[in-house]
């Protein structure tokens, strides 16, 4: 008999939110958090792309000075969702040497990389930091949280770019099923709004050029994307094997139905055309959850925005779900948020798991003109969903060829 | 040249700035770890805040000889000295 979990607490910071409540609400309403970035870098660098969505509430406002310095920008992201979403849980009392942490990222420490590197050049070994190592490496995270919470049966860091955070839900469900643990903070968290990544990613032309709009820039399946828009942010969520759930009376959001995790084997940054990587991935998580596909009644996609990576998600959702894909409603939230990478799965299954509780999916901005190549019915203002045991699924690929569902089903 | 009053209380201020401690808390007789609560990897933040404040130079030897805080102080000195 496999362990049944559940999702019990909730956490995120976001470019339309530091917290869950008010990212929730700007979601349904339909907002963009991406701005012209005021920073004397832009001009320095003369980066081709001016502007990226920063988180709302800066970590500053939320973290001590002193808890922050010892912390990656990245890292401060995950712990604050990790605290929002511990404090959601409602859980007291636990056996630390059950409880986990499953927490990716995609780049990690890259500030705390770079300003190292920049303090060496400019001032010599001296001055660079005795925390820089533990505050660059890429688990610094997953330790990070795994400290605050005392969290003892082991801190994960899963590493597969943008399908991290995904990813991170998928060990977190295995590590319960497994016996391994009985509560998991899982979550993602980046931190990569620094012109180094910024001219890495427009460097490859996957970030859009539309300087002169950023919040019309995320438009996810509109004929005029060109790219996505850099995100930054965490999210957090609280698996839970159902029966210490239901021992401790919890609020229960949803059930963790199923997870996979798949690769294209393909190419290093393009995905396979024909998504079949990616209907293996959803396939798989389907099966894991025992899912058919009439049970499915909303996706939040992966879509990015760029011109080549939201189609092949089409051709893989068409041939998982079958014709009941065009009874979905689909939603493409980094329209919202831009994209947050390591993090952007992990914030996506929180409103993935909001969807089926409160049944609503959010919305999808900036679609004026759809692409005739990608027909899905697309949230464009916030919808009900439908009463009755429902299962939402969320989407994240990464570059490497990585995919990673989470379904998540009602309870 | 700073007095022993003056290089107590820029050390208070690079110690409050690394861990949070009030200022006042930071007095001559205090041990960094003891007293203090200060790990070895903020120790070494401290003495590299402290030499670019007083112009001196900590040898990494030198540091696990700092006990007190008063000894910091002495060090300092001297080294200006």
């Amino acid at each position: 008999m496999t362990r049944k979990v559940v999702i019990t607490g909730l956490g995120a910071t976001t470019p339309i939110g530091g917290d869950v409540p008010t990212m929730w609400s700007n979601a349904l309403k339909g907002v963009s958090g991406a701005r012209t970035l005021e920073d004397d870098w832009v001009a320095k660098y003369e980066l081709p792309v001016h502007f990226a969505a920063r988180c709302s509430t800066p970590a500053l406002d939320v973290l001590s000075r002193v808890e922050a310095k010892r912390m990656d920008p990245s890292t401060q992201f995950g712990v604050i969702a990790a605290r929002e979403a511990w404090a959601d849980s409602g859980i007291t009392e636990f056996d630390k040497d059950r409880l986990a942490v499953a927490f990716a990222t995609g780049i990690g420490g890259v500030w705390t990389l770079l300003d190292a590197w920049d303090t060496l050049k400019e001032k010599g070994p001296r001055r660079v930091l005795p925390m820089t190592v533990p505050m660059l490496m890429p688990n610094g995270v997953a330790a990070a949280v795994s400290l605050d919470l005392g969290a003892r049966a082991g801190a994960h860091t899963p590493v597969s770019a943008c399908a991290s955070g995904t990813e991170a839900m998928h060990l977190g469900l295995e590590l319960i099923r497994s016996g391994k643990a009985d509560v998991v903070m899982c979550g993602g968290a980046e931190a990569a709004i620094h012109p180094m990544p910024l001219a890495a990613f427009a460097s490859m032309q996957a970030l859009s050029r539309r300087n002169d709009d950023p919040q019309g820039a995320s438009r996810p399946y509109d004929t005029g994307r060109d790219g996505f828009v850099m995100g930054e942010g965490a999210g957090a969520l609280v698996l839970e094997a159902e029966e210490h759930a239901l021992a401790r009376g919890a609020r229960i959001y949803g059930e963790l139905a199923g997870t996979s995790v798949t690769a294209d084997a393909y190419h290093i940054t393009a995905p396979d055309p024909e998504g079949l990587g990616a209907t293996r991935a959803l396939k798989a998580a389907m099966f894991d959850g025992r899912i058919q596909a009439e049970d499915v009644v909303h996706v939040n996609a992966h879509a990015t925005s760029t011109p080549v990576g939201d189609k092949p998600e089409y051709t893989a959702l068409r041939a998982a779900l079958g014709n009941h894909v065009d009874n979905v409603a689909v939603s493409a939230t980094k329209s919202q948020m831009g994209h947050l990478l390591g993090a952007s799965g992990a914030v996506e299954a929180v409103l993935t798991v909001l969807a089926v509780y409160d049944r609503k999916a959010p919305v999808t901005i900036n679609l004026e003109n759809q692409d005739p190549e990608i027909p899905l019915d697309v949230v464009t203002s916030a919808r009900d969903l439908p009463a009755g045991n429902i299962v939402a699924l969320s989407n994240s690929f990464g570059f490497g060829g990585h995919n990673a569902v989470v379904a998540v089903r009602s309870v | 040249m700073a007095s022993n009053e003056e290089i107590l209380a820029g050390l208070a201020e690079i110690v409050n700035e690394e861990t949070g401690l009030a200022p006042e808390a930071v007095e001559l007789d205090k041990s960094f770890t003891e007293d203090l609560d200060i790990d070895s990897i903020s120790m070494m933040t401290i003495v590299v805040n402290a030499e670019e404040k007083f112009g001196v130079r900590i040898p990494d030897e030198e540091v696990k000889n700092l006990k007190t805080v008063g000894d910091a102080v002495s060090f300092i000195a001297g080294a200006q000295a």
